[in-house]
């Protein structure tokens, strides 16, 4: 018996930390194309700004594949899986057996057909590599565009930033991280970067990168026939499910690797999760690929149970994202950008702060919080917990919105009071 | 494992708990100083809330399914063998996740260090400071 799990990030340490509740026997191989014990991905930008040292970007303690038991073959591609003989084969050639097996391999980031992408100095911004090569850059660069202005581009444009880099961000949107904010919200961080020294452009897209006789970037033309210079082109458009090889041993894609409720694949004895998945949807009950940490380490966790016989329902991923830019937090959970009737939006912003709740039938399915979002959980709990808010509605977009405000019941419940 | 509980019955709501709190995670963990001295100051990670006449104590409730240490993106909060739900403040990034998935809002910002604080059950006593210096015994620390 042996378990297999292929990428070595959040989900896989989900899954190897489930299965080792379980079973502390079995062997757990993990094999990773990166060749770094595992670390915390989002960290990367804090890496490239010089504010966390590669020492610390580990994500668990430096012994934690021998506590667990695991082999961790690094630096290793898969290229294929056989289902019938039940093994995975390395770039190298290796063929690797195991009983059950979880495609952990997260997401890739998307470059679209533009021409001059191939030109040097053209990056993408989703691996330490990538932080550490544009590292290496710096003394070149003046002057970088950051195409997309989602949570991974504006974090490489902070970052930039605070080494001293000029960053022009050009987002296709009328607005900064525009699926999960709304108008408003998308202001106040737009504003935020902008008071910073960061340029935006919205709605406009670079049509195609320029480079020198060198083969190096040195500029792009914009969408609206503008052009501007730089040194450097970070695309950060979005990230794909990575599941191309995946798909073509039999697993079936949609736009990620379709997953049920307990995170198996079509292919028996496969499972899946993370960035990689099309999973469950909490609030919509559809399949949707939700790209977030808290979501690959959940999903992680129920693969890694039902593995070992274990049986755990995955009850859905809950759409959640925080990020500080500039000393303005903001966090959204849920349907924080949706229109739709049926949804009713309270709403309040003053200064530099807005809050954002989102009702359907009295219950809270998604919020955003900017400025002040001390105690934002307790809303996200809400959601989770599919509670009735008619008792607090008038009290939801207080700033000190409190467990006070809980019908006392329900308080003493979820507190468990002293008797 | 053992837990406080908060009896808002007995609450008065005169924040002592607060403040001993604060001072036990202080440098000095002399009351004077750690208030009036010491900086950044400590933060307490009991919060007491209020609406006359009722008020009560909350922090960290220790969960058995802890959604903060599935959702910390740098491994900063664990869950012990003991069952604690304990936080490394050095690896701690200030993002801000855990502030935004507790479904308790236990886990409190310090803007000044940019890291989150959160109850420890204090590992220095025996019994958690909030509990034993809570002049009403409206917090008690007990096996459930
Ligand atoms: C800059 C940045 C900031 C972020 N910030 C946040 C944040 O603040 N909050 C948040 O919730 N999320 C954030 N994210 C997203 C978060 O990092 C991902 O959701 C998470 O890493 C997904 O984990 P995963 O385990 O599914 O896969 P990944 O972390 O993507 O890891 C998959 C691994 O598998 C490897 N692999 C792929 N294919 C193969 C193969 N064929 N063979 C072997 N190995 C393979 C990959 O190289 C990679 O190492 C951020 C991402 C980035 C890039
Ligand atoms: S911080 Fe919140 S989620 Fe984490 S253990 Fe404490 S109460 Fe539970
Ligand atoms: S604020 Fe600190 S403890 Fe909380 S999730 Fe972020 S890194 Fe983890």
């Amino acid at each position: 018996m042996s378990y297999v799990i292929i990428g070595n990030s959040v989900a896989a340490v989900g899954a190897i930390e489930a299965i080792r509740r379980i079973d502390k026997e079995t062997p757990i191989t993990v094999i990773s194309d990166e060749p770094y014990a595992v670390y915390s991905r989002p960290l990367i930008s804090e890496l490239l700004a010089g504010q966390v040292k590669e020492e610390m970007m580990g994500y668990r303690a430096p012994d934690f594949y021998e506590r667990h038991g695991v082999e961790a073959k690094l630096g290793t591609r898969v290229v294929s899986i056989d289902s019938k003989k039940k093994t995975v084969k390395t770039e190298a050639g290796e063929s690797i057996g195991y009983n059950k097996l979880l495609i952990a391999t997260g997401g890739t980031p998307f470059v679209p057909p533009m021409k001059g992408r191939e030109l040097g100095r053209v990056m993408t911004f989703i691996k330490m590599d990538d932080a550490k090569k544009i590292e290496e850059m710096l003394p070149e660069l003046k002057h970088v565009v950051v195409i997309g202005a989602g949570l991974i581009g504006l974090k490489a444009a902070e970052s930039l930033h605070h080494r001293g880099v000029k960053v022009t961000v050009v987002e296709l949107a009328d607005r900064v991280m525009a699926t999960v904010l709304d108008v408003e919200a998308g202001k106040v961080v737009q504003d935020a970067l902008e008071n910073a020294g960061i340029d935006i452009i919205t709605g406009d897209t670079v049509d195609e990168i320029l480079g020198d006789n060198m083969g190096l970037v040195n500029g792009v033309k914009m969408k609206s026939g503008e052009a501007l210079d730089c040194d450097a082109v970070i695309v950060a458009i979005g990230v794909v499910p990575n599941a191309a090889f995946a798909k073509a041993s039999g697993v079936e894609v949609n736009r990620g690797i379709i997953t049920d409720d307990h995170m198996r694949t079509n292919l028996p004895d496969v499972y899946a999760a993370g960035d990689v998945t099309e999973g469950l949807d909490y609030l919509s009950g559809d399949n949707r690929v939700m790209p977030i940490w808290p979501n690959a380490y959940i999903q992680g966790k129920i693969a890694g149970f039902n593995m070992t016989g274990e049986e755990r329902i995955f009850t859905g991923g809950l759409a959640v994202n925080s990020i500080e830019l500039f000393g303005v937090p903001v966090v959204t959970a849920g349907m924080s950008n949706v229109d739709s009737d049926d949804l009713e939006v309270l709403k309040k912003s003053e200064g530099g702060s807005y809050r954002k709740i989102v009702l359907r039938d009295n219950k809270v399915v998604g919020a955003v919080l900017v400025g002040n979002i001390d105690r934002a959980g307790l809303v996200t709990g809400l959601i989770r917990e599919r509670i009735d808010i008619s008792a607090m509605r008038e009290r939801l977009l207080a700033d000190d919105f409190g467990y006070i405000d809980f019908p006392v019941e329900l308080r003493k419940e979820r507190l468990g009071v002293a008797l | 494992m053992k837990r406080v509980y908060t009896k808002e019955e007995a609450c008065i709501g005169c924040r002592l708990c607060e403040v001993h709190c604060l001072t036990e995670h202080s440098r000095s963990k002399n009351i004077i100083k750690a208030h009036k001295k010491e900086f950044p100051r400590a933060i307490s990670r009991v919060l007491v809330e209020e609406l006359r006449p009722v008020s009560f104590a909350v922090q960290c409730r220790h969960c058995d399914e802890p959604v903060c240490v599935e959702a910390c993106i740098t491994g900063a909060i664990t869950k012990d063998e003991s069952g604690k739900v304990v936080h490394d403040e050095e690896k701690c990034v200030g993002c801000w996740t855990c502030v935004l998935v507790c479904p308790h809002g236990a886990p409190r910002r310090d803007l000044e260090r940019r890291k989150v604080a959160k109850c420890d059950l204090c590992p220095d006593r025996e019994t958690p400071a909030c509990v034993e210096m809570c002049p009403n015994r409206a917090l008690v620390y007990e096996e459930r």
